[in-house]
Formats: structure tokens, sequence, C-alpha cells
């Protein structure tokens, strides 16, 4: 990773160098070191969704299932990369021009326009359209731990597709393109509602509309490799530093201390997770450890360029103990099969980082503060206005997509196929062939 | 001739193995099995959510001697894969029909 970020910094001023020396260019706005960092921030995120986020999910799932939920995240990232290109990218961060309070326009569709040297910020345009492709990238993909086991493949890449455009990029916008929640301060770092918040409450949906795995709630199997599972957790923990760090877009200060306060969250988290399971079961798990480590993850993400090191500590015991309860509810009381749990650790953790902000933000507790004439009382009021925006939005606008797809394309497989496992019957492959 | 097929439990197989052929019994097949007869399962907690395992891995033994062997087999199997607790397992004699060694032809109890 060193080596790339520092051949790419090298590259970028020898470019730079050559434009200036052709006469005054856009190229020289350029930092050289922020647009390095931004190059291997996007590598880190892709990271995170392969093979990370893949593993972490593959592992979790029966073994006849594994090589469809690995086939998921795989499809919905070449997929979502090519809508990125298309549209997405243009509707989320252009200018939308009367609309553009809730939605950007299609004048960067195709990257029109953006060329070697448009700049973004610090950063080449070309860097910022990649990061924030891989963030649009794991969103939907996150989304795939409602659905396994039972879904179409086809009801995934459409619903996919169509959740990137009609979801993803309103909200995108909303928050970070300078829509009417950007307008009004909302705080969201690197995606506690425009990722977590999105696709824990689409997940939802999607899993109560789908209906739950056969055998549910008492009969189902359990992961078939929870080792699997922690390696793709690991990937995700370091893949994170990218989604945090990088969100800062410099490589400076507010990026170390996003980096500090996400591994804090990450590690107390992890702790207490394991700690409940301890006590309750006698038996701490692996599996457990490491759904705390995402919770941590989950809950830090908006707050990670607001909050201080307390900050992060105090999130992480909150984000762990907070998002354990979720499981518990959703499984155990509610009955809905989201069967990798991604609104409880997601949503949950994503919804809860973002209310937090306000109280751990404080400069008494080492945060960032807020912004000339901003209270804690009307922070908090903005920002819960801004979850329960996304939150509504995503939930509505999934089901209605659902209802198309179910009536056309289909969301379920046979209960036959679901039961010989959508491995062989949706890929015609085996996961394992000792 | 008998058949004898035994399903004990799989840290007791070096034993067994160890007291068969000590008694000289020439070789015997072993299989990984699932099964449960009166130790249930077990639940297993991911997640928060109970998963009820129903079968406990075991291994089968299957060992074909001749008739007045059989019972110095069935008693060597017994005394070594006994725990004294429940889901020692099992053990059924069947009578063997015909059997025949692969790479010479030979039948019956030379085959054995």
């Amino acid at each position: 990773m060193i080596g790339i970020g520092r051949s790419a910094a090298a590259l970028v001023v020898f470019i730079a160098a050559m434009a200036g020396a052709a006469g005054p260019a856009a190229a020289a706005e350029i930092n050289g070191a922020d647009t390095a960092w931004i190059l291997t921030a996007t590598a880190l995120v892709l990271f995170m969704t392969l093979p990370g986020l893949a593993l972490f999910y593959g592992g979790l799932v029966r073994s006849q299932s594994v090589l469809s939920v690995l086939m998921h995240c795989f499809a919905i990232c070449c997929l979502a990369s090519i809508l990125w290109l298309i549209c997405v990218y243009s509707l989320a961060f252009s200018d939308g021009g009367g609309a553009n309070a809730v939605i950007g326009g299609l004048g960067k569709a195709f990257l029109a326009g953006v060329g070697w040297d448009s700049v973004s910020g610090t950063v080449p345009e070309t860097v910022f359209f990649m990061f924030q492709m891989t963030f649009a990238i794991i969103t939907p993909a996150l989304i795939v731990g409602a659905y396994v086991e039972r879904v179409t493949f086809g009801a995934v890449l459409l619903f996919s597709g169509l959740w990137l455009i009609v979801v993803y990029a309103p909200v995108a916008h909303w928050i970070w393109g300078g829509g009417w929640l950007a307008e009004r301060g909302a705080v969201d770092f690197a995606g506690g509602m425009v990722v977590h918040t999105t696709a824990g409450v689409s997940a939802l949906v999607f899993a109560k509309m789908l209906g739950g795995r056969r055998g549910f709630p008492g009969d189902v199997r359990p992961p078939h490799s929870p080792g699997l599972t922690m390696a793709g957790a690991a990937m995700l923990w370091v893949g994170w530093f990218g989604f945090n760090a990088g969100s800062a877009l410099a490589a400076d200060g507010n990026a170390g201390m996003a980096m500090v306060v996400t591994h804090i969250s990450a590690a107390t988290a992890s702790l207490v997770w394991m700690v409940i399971e301890w006590v309750k079961y006698g038996k701490p798990s692996l599996v457990g450890i490491v759904t705390g480590m995402v919770a941590g993850l989950a809950t830090i993400t908006p707050a990670a360029g607001s909050v201080g090191p307390v900050g992060g500590l105090i999130i992480g015991l909150a984000g762990g103990y907070v998002c354990y309860q979720g499981v518990t509810l959703l499984k155990s009381r509610l009955k809905i099969d989201d069967s990798l749990d991604v609104f409880a650790v997601h949503g949950v953790g994503g919804m809860l980082g973002t209310l937090l902000i306000p109280f751990l933000g404080v400069t008494a507790l080492g945060g960032a503060g807020f912004g000339e004439g901003v209270t804690m009382g009307g922070l908090f009021g903005v920002q819960l206005m801004a979850v329960v925006a996304v939150a509504v939005w995503s939930g509505v606008i999934s089901w209605i997509l659902l209802k198309i797809i179910g009536a056309t394309v289909g969301l379920r497989v046979s209960n036959d196929a679901e039961t010989e496992g959508l491995d062989i019957t949706a890929h015609g492959e085996s996961g394992y062939n000792f | 001739m008998k058949f004898i097929m035994a399903v004990i439990k799989p840290h007791k197989l070096d034993d067994v193995r160890e007291a068969l052929t000590g008694i000289g019994v020439q070789g015997l097949t072993v299989t990984e099995v699932k099964g449960f007869g009166r130790q249930k399962g077990h639940t297993e907690i991911y997640r928060g959510a109970e998963y009820a395992i129903h079968f406990v891995p075991k291994i089968k033994i299957e060992v074909a001697v001749d008739d007045n062997q059989a019972e110095q087999v069935v008693e060597a199997i017994q005394a070594n894969a006994n725990t004294g607790q429940i889901g020692d397992g099992k053990i059924f004699v069947y009578d063997l029909g015909q059997a025949m060694r692969i790479r010479t032809g030979e039948t019956g109890t030379e085959a054995l």
C-alpha cells in the first residue's frame, strides 16, 4: 500500500509539473499527498467488498449457498460500477439545477466533461469518482445479508441496480452532494446514513417481504465456516480505515483522528459483544466478537470526523450494546429473518452513531465541536430529521421496488431449490468438492 | 461369517483399533457418521439465535470376521468403546453370506 501511494504521488507531481510547464492548469490545485491517500483509500474500500464482505457473509451461510453469496457480492460490484459511470455518480454529485435540493443532474453521466485534469477539492475528480464508487458498491452488497439462501439471482441484480439509482443516488445527493440535508447542516462523515441506514432499512423491508428461510426461526442451520467469517471481518476492519479516514478526503489530521476513533470503536464494541455473550451463555464466540466489531465500525462511521478518542470509546460501548439488543429483538421477538442481521448491526449502528454526534462531538469530550451558530439541540434536531427522512425513503422505495420485482421476475426460489442450496441450483457449482 | 457394524464415539476409535488388531483382526473400515440415540443433540448459539444441532458426530466401524472370532470381536469393541456415558453407541452383528478378496478372487473365510 505505501509503495502504491508513493508511486501515485510521484506520478501526480510529475504530471502536475508537466501541465504547469504548459501553462496555468487545474492540475496545479491537486495536492499530491491527498491524492495518493485517496487512491489508496479507494483500494481499501473496494477490498472491503471484495473479498471482505463476501467472505464475512459467505462463512455465515450454509455450505450449500456459500458461492451464491460470493456471487452476489461480485456481481453487485460489477453492476454498481457500471451504473455509477452511466448515471449514479452524476445523480449523486452533480448540480441538479432547479431540483438540486433533492437530486443531481445528468451532466456528468458517463463522466462527461470529467477528464484527466478535472479536480474535486484537492484531488483529481477521477479519484473522487472512484472513491465514492466503492461506497456505492458496498452499500447494495450489504443488503445481501438479508436475503441469503432463498432469493432469486435475477431479483438480486434488478433490485440492486434500481435501488442504486432511486435510493442511493438521492440520499447521497441530499447529504454529500449539496442537497437539502447538507444545506441544513446534517453530519454524516463517512456514511452512517448514506450507507448503513439506507442498506439496513432496505434490508429489513426485503427480509420481511421475502419471508424467512425454511426452518426459521427454530430450525435453521448454523454458519458453515466461522473461520471464513473472521477472515472477512478482519478485511473489513482494515478496509474501514479507507472508508472512514479516507472520507476526510485529505492526508491530514482529520484522517488521522478518524482512523483513531474508527479503530477504538471497533475494538471496544468487539469486547462489549464478547463480554455479553460470555456472561449470557458462558461461551464468548468468534462469530459474536466479529459481529461486535462490525457494530462498532458501523456506529462510528457517521461520527468519525466529529468525535475524539474518548468519543470513539463511548461509541464503541454504545454500538456494541445497542446492536446486540437489536439482533435479539429482531430475530427472537419480531421474528423477521434479516438473516445476517443487516438492520440490527448496520442500520441500528448507523442511526445510533448519527444521533450521538451532537452529544459526543463536544470539545469537552475531545470532539471537533460545532460550527458557528450550531447548538447541540439544534444539531440533534437536524440529525433526527435526516435519519427519519433517509430511513423512510429507503424503506418505502425498497417496498415499491420489491413489489414490482416480485410480480415480474419473482423474489424467491422454490423450497426444493432452497434446501438443495443456491450454489447448485442457481449457479451450477459446488462450493466444496472434497 | 459375521459382519459386525459398530457406531462408537470418535475419540474411542484408537482404543478399539488397537484392541481389534491385538486379537488378530486383519482389517476394518471406518466411516464418519452422524446420529443420535438417547444422547440428544445440543444447541449452538450464533448472534443470539439458537440453532438446534440434532445429530452428534460418531464413527462407524465395519469388520467381517469368521464365526468363531465374532464374539471376541464384539467383546473387544464393547470393552474399549465404553466410557460409561450415554452416547457410547451400539454394536450390530449380521450374518455374512459371502466375501471375496478382489486381488486374488479367494472367497469365504480365506477372503477375510
